[in-house]
C-alpha cells in the first residue's frame, strides 16, 4: 500500500521545515520532499492521497507518560480506549505506568499489555515496567526480565521509591539494560495527606497542601544518585520552580538527566482548585504562577526536554467524591497538543521546538525509534489544522473517563489525521 | 433585609452589613429563648436536617434547639462513617434526604468543601457547621455576638486567637468576620501550627504568646488536639501547656477587662488553665448560650429566602 501525503507543512524536528510531500510505502516512510509526489514512481499507481494543503504534518506524537488502567481498572481506561484518546490526540507511541492491578512488575503482565494494543491496532504501546516488586520500593522487579518482555523504563511512578539505598541499587541495575529510570518525586512523608498545593489557597480552602519541598527533596537527593550512579535518570512531570533550578544547575554539572512537564503544570494553577474542583486535583498538585513560569522557562531553555501527559483517567464518580477523598489525576491525551500550541502562540517555544519536545525529543530520551520521519522510519504520522478552534467537551472525547479540567476551553489546533505505520488510525469526525 | 444567599457556607461569602444583620436578628431571638415558652411560629412547616458526618454533641445539639424553638420539624442523620465507604457520594446522600423534601441541610463533615460542593448540588439551603479545616461560620457568628454583647464595638478591638490555626476551621471563620468588622486579629501558636502563607489573611502572626497577648481586649482559645502530638506538631502536652497555655498568670498580661473565649470542649489544664475557664474573664457558657439564638437566626434568614 502507498500513501502520498501532499502540500502540507512538514516539521520534522532537527531535519525539515516546510512544504513537503511525503511517500509512504509498506508502512514506512520512503521520501519526504518538496514534489516528491510528482515523481513518476507515484503517479497512477493507485496511491492513497491525502491532501493536507495548509495543515501541519509532523511525525507521530510520543508520550513517556500515560496510564491505561488496564489491567484491573477497566472501568477508568483500556488500552482499546486509551490508544484510541491518544491517537486522537496526534499521539501514536506511548508509555504505559505500570500502576495498573496486577501491578507491571513482571512479564506476564507487560506482554499482557502488548498484546492488548496488539489487538487494539490504534497506537504502539510502550510499557514501563516497575522499579520494585510490587511498587512497594523494597525489592527490585525482575527488570532484566522486563526489559526483555518490551518494556522501555521503570518506574514506580506514584509511590516512589522512598528508600535511598533501594533506589541507588535500581538505577545501578538499570544500566545493565540501558533502561532509563523514571521518577515521580515526591516526598511521601512531606506530602502525606496532602491533596492540593501548599500555599494561600489550601490555607483558605482549609485543605491539606503539599510543600514544593515535597517535590524538591526528591529531586535533589535523585540528582545526587544520578551522579553516583551514572544511570539514565528521567524525571516526570516537573512542577514547581525549585525542581526546574535544581535539574537546570544539574544538567549544567553534566549530570546524566532528562525531564519532563504536563500541559496542566504550565497551563493553570492552583487557583483551578478553588470551589473544590476535583477535576484540577493531581499529582503532583497545580502550583503558584511563578512555578508555571518556571516549567515555562525550563521548557524554553531545554531544562524541560519533553511534554508528557500523564493522562490518568478516572470514572465520574470517583471524581465526585469530597476533595479528600478524590483520586489524583486527569486525562491529558486530546488536550496536550493544543495546550503545548498555546506556548508557541504565546511566544514561549518556536512551533518546531514545540513539536521537539512532543516527537523527537521522548523518542531520544527512551531511546525509541520513533519521532521522526526520516526515510525508513515507520509511518507514524499525525497532521494537524493548526488553525482550527474547537471546544473541549469531555463526552466526546475518546478516552473512557471525563476528568478534565479544560471541559469548556476553547482551544486552538486540532488533530485531523493520525497514521500509525502508514494506515489511518484516526481521522476528525 | 434578608440575607441573598441560598445557603452558609462560609463567613468569607458575608458582607459586614450582613454579618451584622445576623446578629441584629439573634438579638430577637434570644429574647424567645428567655421566655417560659421558649417557641416561635417562624418555620412551622418547614423541615430541618442536621447532617452530621463528624460526632458533636454541642453544635448538633444547639442547631437542634434552635429548629426546634423556631417550630421546624428536625430530624438527626448521623452516619457512621463517611459516604464514601459505603460506596455512595456525599451528593446522592443529600439528594435522597433532599427528595425527602428537606428545607434547610445542617451539615457537619470531616473533610473541607464538603458543604460547598453539596450546597451547589442541592436546592434546599445549607448550613455549614463545620467542614474539616475551612469553615464554621455559626461557631464564628455567636463568637460575635457574645463579643458584641460584652464590647459593643468591633473596630480596634484587638482580638488573639492562640493554638492549631493550621487545623482550626473555627479560627478562619473568626478570622474572617472579625477583620470584616475592623478588629485586630493576632493569631499565636508555634509556627507548626500556622497554616501556609496565612499572614495573607489579614491577622498577624505571633510565635510568643506572653508578646502576643499584651493588650488584647479578647483571648480565643482553641481546642489543641491531643491526637496530633505523634505528628510532630509539638513535642508534649506539658511543652505545649507551657508555652501556650492561658494560666491566670499570664491573663493578666492581656487588657484587665480581656475576654477568655473557647468553641468547647476544653482541655482543662492544656490550653486553658482551670481557674481561667471559670474565672469572671471567661464567657465560655454565654458562647453556648448565644449559639441557639445565632442558629435560630441564620435558620429563619435563610428560610425566608427558601
Amino acid at each position: 500500500m502507498r500513501v502520498v501525503i501532499r502540500g502540507g507543512t512538514v516539521i520534522d524536528p532537527g531535519r525539515i521545515n516546510g512544504l513537503a510531500d511525503i511517500l509512504i510505502e509498506e508502512g514506512r516512510i520512503v521520501a519526504v520532499g518538496p514534489g516528491v509526489s510528482k515523481s513518476a514512481a507515484v503517479k497512477g499507481n493507485g496511491a492513497m492521497v491525502l491532501d493536507v494543503a495548509g495543515k501541519l504534518v509532523v511525525p507521530g506524537l510520543v508520550d513517556l507518560h500515560c496510564h491505561l488502567r488496564e489491567p484491573g481498572y477497566e472501568y477508568k481506561e483500556t488500552v482499546k480506549t486509551g490508544t484510541a484518546s491518544a491517537v486522537a490526540g496526534g499521539f501514536t507511541s506511548i508509555c504505559c505506568m505500570p500502576n495498573t492491578n496486577p501491578i507491571n512488575d513482571n512479564q506476564t503482565v507487560t506482554q499482557f499489555i502488548l498484546e492488548r494494543a496488539q489487538a487494539a491496532a490504534h497506537a504502539r504501546v510502550f510499557p514501563i515496567g516497575a522499579i520494585t516488586k510490587g511498587t512497594e520500593g523494597k525489592e527490585l522487579a525482575e527488570i532484566g526480565d522486563l526489559r526483555h518482555a518490551g518494556c522501555v523504563a521503570i518506574s514506580d511512578d506514584g509511590r516512589p521509591v522512598m528508600n535511598s539505598l533501594v533506589m541507588r541499587r535500581a538505577m545501578e541495575y538499570a544500566l545493565a539494560f540501558d533502561l532509563p529510570v523514571v521518577d515521580h518525586c515526591e516526598d511521601l512523608e512531606l506530602a502525606e495527606g496532602g491533596c492540593m498545593n501548599e500555599g494561600i489557597v489550601s490555607t483558605q480552602l482549609g485543605l491539606a497542601g503539599i510543600p514544593a519541598a515535597a517535590e524538591e527533596v526528591m529531586v535533589a537527593r535523585d540528582l545526587a544518585l544520578a551522579e553516583l550512579t551514572r544511570s539514565r535518570l528521567h524525571l516526570a512531570h516537573l512542577s514547581t520552580a525549585g525542581s526546574v533550578r535544581l535539574v537546570r544547575e544539574a544538567k549544567a554539572r553534566g549530570v546524566r538527566v532528562t525531564a519532563e512537564a504536563c500541559p496542566h503544570h504550565f497551563t493553570l494553577t492552583e487557583e483551578a482548585v478553588r470551589g473544590y474542583n476535583t477535576q484540577a486535583k493531581m499529582n503532583p498538585p497545580l502550583r503558584t504562577w511563578q512555578d508555571v513560569e518556571a516549567v515555562r522557562e525550563g521548557l524554553r531553555d531545554g531544562t524541560i526536554d519533553v511534554i508528557a501527559t500523564d493522562h490518568a483517567p478516572h470514572a465520574v464518580q470517583e471524581k465526585q467524591l469530597e476533595f479528600a477523598m478524590a483520586p489524583f489525576g486527569i486525562i491529558g491525551l486530546e488536550t496536550a497538543l493544543p495546550l503545548t500550541l498555546g506556548l508557541v502562540e504565546e511566544g514561549i517555544l518556536s512551533l518546531e521546538g514545540a513539536i521537539a519536545k512532543l516527537t523527537t525529543e521522548p523518542a531520544r530520551v527512551f531511546k525509541l525509534d520513533k519521532g521522526s520521519l526520516a526515510p525508513g522510519a515507520e509511518a507514524d504520522v499525525t497532521i494537524v489544522d493548526l488553525q482550527q478552534n474547537w471546544n473541549v467537551e469531555p463526552e466526546k472525547l475518546r478516552s473512557l473517563s471525563r476528568n478534565t479540567p479544560f471541559a469548556g476551553w476553547k482551544v486552538k489546533g486540532r488533530v485531523v489525521t493520525t497514521l500509525v505505520g502508514g494506515r489511518i488510525v484516526y481521522q476528525a469526525p | 433585609m434578608t440575607l441573598k444567599h441560598k445557603d452558609l457556607v462560609g463567613i468569607t461569602a458575608l458582607t459586614a452589613d450582613e454579618i451584622n444583620l445576623i446578629l441584629e436578628t439573634a438579638d430577637s431571638f434570644k429574647e424567645v429563648s428567655g421566655r417560659d415558652i421558649k417557641k416561635v411560629p417562624a418555620l412551622r412547616g418547614k423541615t430541618v436536617v442536621n447532617f452530621f458526618f463528624e460526632p458533636s454533641t454541642r453544635t448538633r445539639t444547639s442547631f437542634e434547639l434552635a429548629a426546634k424553638r423556631l417550630s421546624a420539624d428536625v430530624i438527626n442523620f448521623s452516619p457512621s462513617s463517611s459516604s464514601v465507604v459505603k460506596g455512595e457520594t456525599l451528593l446522592d446522600t443529600a439528594r435522597n434526604i433532599e427528595a425527602m423534601q428537606a428545607d434547610i441541610i445542617v451539615l457537619r463533615h470531616q473533610d473541607a468543601g464538603a458543604a460547598e460542593t453539596l450546597a451547589r448540588g442541592v436546592k434546599s439551603s445549607v448550613i455549614n457547621a463545620g467542614d474539616g479545616w475551612h469553615e464554621h461560620p455559626t461557631q464564628a457568628l455567636l463568637d460575635l455576638y457574645t463579643l458584641r454583647e460584652k464590647k459593643r464595638d468591633f473596630k480596634g478591638l484587638r482580638v488573639a486567637i492562640v493554638g492549631d490555626v493550621a487545623h482550626s476551621r473555627v479560627a478562619r471563620s473568626n478570622l474572617y468576620a472579625l477583620t470584616k468588622l475592623g478588629a485586630e486579629v493576632r493569631l499565636i501558636g508555634p509556627p507548626t501550627m500556622m497554616p501556609a502563607a496565612i499572614e495573607r489573611l489579614g491577622g498577624e502572626v505571633w510565635y510568643d504568646m506572653d508578646a502576643g497577648i499584651r493588650d488584647v481586649d479578647v483571648i480565643m482559645m482553641l481546642r489543641l488536639q491531643l491526637e496530633r502530638k505523634g505528628r510532630a506538631q509539638f513535642p508534649s502536652i506539658r511543652e505545649y501547656s507551657q508555652c501556650y497555655g492561658l494560666t491566670a498568670e499570664r491573663l493578666k498580661l492581656a487588657k484587665s477587662d480581656a475576654l477568655v473565649m473557647h468553641p468547647g470542649p476544653v482541655n482543662r489544664g492544656v490550653e486553658v488553665a482551670s481557674e481561667v475557664a471559670d474565672s469572671f474573664s471567661s464567657v465560655i457558657l454565654d458562647q453556648a448560650s448565644n449559639g441557639v439564638a445565632v442558629r435560630m437566626a441564620v435558620l429563619y434568614l435563610l428560610a425566608g429566602n427558601s
